[in-house]
């Protein structure tokens, strides 16, 4: 433990600590521009110089390790010239061109000429220029703007796992680049906007909307995909105009994915902004009171098994609860909320929660992925193997498809009934699981949507058992979901016999009469064309096709709400912006219809329905922690069958309603198909 | 603008290279195979007439288990890779200080007779003429780089000379152009002769 006087205060500091990160612990802010927390140390930018007694010159405090009996300052006049004589240097080939600077206000550039500048400039020679670069349809670059901090290439090579970006040319000369000007492949890139600390990598959907000082900014948590990224939504008047990430250690550190960032043009796209009512066999427009009276001329003489309730991905528990109640007050609990059709169960919490942890994935030192693509279905916990695999001695095998994943995995072939080779001891993984200290198993829906699902859950169920994944402080079975709404649903008691099928072969044999889906869109509706059908959710996509009655009701940005994350994490949503419209939220549509058919719900406001919701879920109450679930038996006995396990996400940038109504979205799906093609390669 | 040229063509290390390669990348301990970029990218640049196509730097990276960017920025910080085509004889002509005061502006004056002009390459692909700063060989001021040999000790003439050889398809005697063996002084040793009358002797 070293001890070293920083601004003559003694200060002791864990081995390995940087005098830098030495200086912040005593409480003194160095300047920096290529030094990142999160990422490896360059020390190139050198503006975080201090003075260190006993050495000639003054040091760069974020490549230097804090050292016993260190004296350093960080107020002297030197270091002061220092900073100066930096800044001074790194203004001479920018451009100064903040007033038409998308990062103006937001730009560390900026503040730190501000708090440690000369204010003035001795330079009177021409300026480097430097080309744009085109590096892909989501990040605009002004490379002049540049200071060669090597930031952003330091996360392509070590979070995003790509290695996309590189400086080409030296000194002087030196320029950021994708290879050719390709666009860049990973599903983490906009973060490269935020580490930028210039204006260079700006996001192009944003180009000139907005200044970061008129927006409102809302902290929110995001629903693309099941990680429940924290985010800040930025909006003026009633537009969502970026989304950001808010630093959550244990969940997205401070990274989102790509569709995070950039799907909030779909909010704008295909809304659902008024009821609809079909009238001879067309959708018209209809007021509220209208929609509300053809539901229940519809309902009002249906039994309760003659209805049938779906829910889809995105929903928060606020509205999935007030659903469920509505339909078990038309007498129906046959409600669906595993719209891919996963093999869940309810009756074990942790048999559908990934229960390591997304930051249990560091403690972690093997990792058998089943049926599952990370990469694509939570970019985040991906960046997060990647972490293990790079700094933590992670190893990871897959069975299932193989993938580019970012890093290097032992791929074990994509046959199921691999998983009863390893519990039979038969399979060379079954070793690797047994000699792991701290084992995981992270199991994919694309696994559990199999016909034999239920089988293979009990398999992992019984791998964890068999091989220590399970003890009384790790819990390495884990179950990676998609969607944001799939572990609220699991909670409320979403699941009936014979799931989406069953519900869907009812419809078509007319045993069910009434199918309300409640923003389900990832389901082939067909079978609904005949049976009384109402949907109920923001955007216009697949599962409107044969609605005949729509409700409108609010996107993510629009309620606040509870989100329940894949690990069982519990997080609130806020609101940042209105619904469009008539649009409304969820639970109050459903309020309002339930006094409609005559069957009230008992709550008239939003706190009403969370105390209802907490007594029945209390584990609700335990906003933001990691829970701690009991281990169960699950699963269903039987053979696993021999057999390929299919990916369950075959475009990664068009898997909900709102990503498919993002121009953004469809854009980096093109670039996407463009590159495939071209490469003849899949995956 | 591209940073790097195709060539048109696929490339890929011929046998005798491949051979080559092996044995470099023995060189490196198991695991740092990727320090193999320099020589091998001198290989490829060897191989492919003297400089290194987008073909080059994509096959390498695929032998290096590197993504083409990484080689690229290799490629690029060294100006020794060449990343367009080039003529067959590339002449380096040092006008620095010691050259230039050795009479390096006739050195150019003969290159530009002979057709050559800094940083082109003439038209019928065999010269290629650019201007470099020191290359360390000021005792023998004025020289050039001409490929991997230096001729040092140049003038007006000589340089024609040199580069009508190449224009004849000879590979004239690199080093000095005068009588002078190496940096040692013009026309033979003035000190310690007898120790160059001893050597001859015990020939």
């Amino acid at each position: 433990m070293p001890k070293l006087t920083i601004n003559g205060k003694e200060i002791e500091v864990a081995q390995g600590t940087t005098v830098l990160q030495a200086c912040e612990e005593a409480g003194y802010e160095i300047p920096r521009f290529c030094y990142h927390e999160r990422l490896s140390i360059a020390g190139n930018c050198r503006m975080c110089l201090v003075e260190m007694e006993r050495s000639p010159k003054p040091i760069a405090s974020c490549a230097m390790p804090a050292g016993d009996g260190m004296v350093i300052h960080t107020d002297t006049p030197l270091v002061k010239k220092a900073r100066e004589g930096v800044l001074e240097f790194l203004l001479i080939n920018h451009p100064l061109d903040c007033p038409i600077c998308d990062e103006g206000g937001e730009c560390e550039l900026q503040d730190q000429t501000m708090a440690y500048g000369r204010g003035t400039n001795r330079f009177d020679e021409n300026k480097r220029a430097v080309t744009d670069k085109y590096i892909g349809p989501l990040i605009k670059t002004i490379m002049t703007r540049c200071i060669h901090c090597t930031r952003c290439i330091r996360f392509s090579e070590e979070v995003a796992g790509t290695t996309e970006l590189g400086a080409i040319y030296r000194g002087e000369n030196m320029q950021i680049t994708s290879y050719l000007e390709q666009a860049m492949e990973s599903e983490l890139q906009g973060n490269v906007i935020d580490l930028c600390p210039v204006g260079a990598l700006t996001s192009r959907p944003y180009a000139f909307e907005a200044r970061s000082w008129e927006l409102i900014k809302t902290e929110s948590v995001d629903v693309m995909d099941a990680v429940g990224s924290n985010i800040r939504v930025d909006a003026r008047g009633r537009k969502v105009m970026r989304i950001l990430p808010r630093n959550h250690d244990a969940v997205n550190e401070e990274w989102i994915s790509d569709k995070t960032r950039f799907a909030y043009d779909g909010l704008l796209n295909n809304r659902l902004d008024r009821p609809y009512v079909k009238k001879d066999g067309k959708l018209v427009e209809a007021s509220w009171a209208e929609a509300f009276a053809a539901i229940k001329t519809a309902v009002s003489d249906l039994k309760g098994e003659e209805i049938a309730g779906l829910v889809g991905d995105l929903n928060e528990m606020e509205g999935m609860y007030a659903f469920r109640e509505l339909l078990r007050g038309l007498g129906s609990d046959r409600i669906e909320g595993r719209q891919d059709g996963a093999a869940l169960e309810t009756k074990v919490r942790a048999s559908y929660l990934f229960n390591s942890g997304i930051d249990g994935i560091e403690e972690a030192d093997f990792c058998l992925l089943v049926g599952t693509n990370p990469r694509y279905e939570a970019a985040i916990l991906n960046a997060r193997i990647l972490k293990g695999t790079r700094h933590l001695g992670l190893k990871v095998a897959n069975i299932g498809p193989a993938h580019d994943l970012t890093y290097k995995v032992e791929q074990a072939g994509d046959d199921a009934a691999i998983l009863a080779d390893i519990l039979a001891g038969k399979h060379e993984l079954a070793k690797k699981l047994e000699t792991a200290k701290r084992p995981m198993i992270i199991l994919g829906q694309g696994a559990l949507r199999r016909p034999d699902g239920a089988q293979i859950l009990k398999t992992a169920h019984d791998i964890a058992e068999k091989f220590g994944l399970v003890t009384d402080e790790w819990n390495g079975f884990n179950v990676l979901h998609q969607a944001a709404a799939r572990v609220g649903a699991m909670d409320l008691g979403l699941t009936a016999k014979g799931g989406v099928s069953a519900i869907m072969d009812d419809a078509k044999d007319g045993k069910l009469k009434a199918v309300f889906l409640l923003g389900v869109d990832e389901v082939d509706t067909s079978p609904l064309a005949d049976c009384f059908t109402v949907y109920i959710g923001s955007h216009g996509d697949h599962g409107v096709r044969h609605a005949d009655v729509i409700l409108p009701s609010a996107a993510y940005t629009e309620k606040p709400g509870i989100y329940i994350n894949t690990e069982g994490r519990v997080q609130m949503g806020e609101r940042s912006v209105f619904p469009p419209g008539d649009a409304r939220e969820d639970w109050t549509i459903f309020r309002a219809l339930s006094e409609q058919i005559g069957k009230i719900l008992p709550f008239d406001n939003r706190e009403q329905l969370l105390k209802a919701l907490v007594s029945e879920l209390p584990h609700l109450d335990e906003i933001d922690r990691l829970p701690k679930s009991a281990w169960g038996a699950f699963g269903e006995e039987g053979d696993v069958a021999r057999g390929p396990i299919a990916p369950i996400i075959h475009d990664h940038y068009q898997t909900n309603p709102i990503a498919r109504s993002s121009e953004t979205m469809a854009e980096c799906s093109a670039v996407k198909r463009q590159r495939t093609e071209a490469t003849g390669t899949h995956g | 603008m591209l940073n790097v040229t195709q060539s048109g063509g696929p490339f890929a290390f011929s046998e005798e290279n491949q051979k080559k390669i092996k044995t470099i990348l023995a060189k490196y301990p198991e695991g740092r195979q990727r320090s193999a970029i320099l020589p091998m990218l001198d290989l490829a640049q060897r191989q492919n007439d003297g400089w290194v196509s987008s073909e080059v730097i994509e096959h390498v990276a695929e032998l290096l288990e590197l993504t083409e960017i990484q080689v690229l920025e290799v490629a690029t910080f060294y100006t020794m890779f060449i990343l367009r085509p080039i003529g067959r004889v590339h002449v380096q002509l040092c006008g620095t200080t010691p050259c230039w005061l050795r009479g390096s502006d006739d050195v150019l004056r003969a290159c530009n007779d002979m057709g050559l002009e800094t940083g082109k390459t003439t038209e019928d692909g065999l010269f290629h003429l650019s201007e470099v700063e020191c290359l360390g060989a000021c005792c023998n001021a004025p020289m050039v780089q001409i490929n991997d040999d230096y001729y040092e000790d140049l003038t007006y003439d000589s340089m024609k000379a040199v580069l009508e050889a190449f224009k004849r398809g000879e590979t004239p005697k690199p080093g000095p152009q005068v009588d002078r063996q190496f940096s040692a002084p013009v026309g033979g040793p003035t000190v310690l002769k007898d120790m160059i009358t001893a050597d001859a002797g015990k020939e």
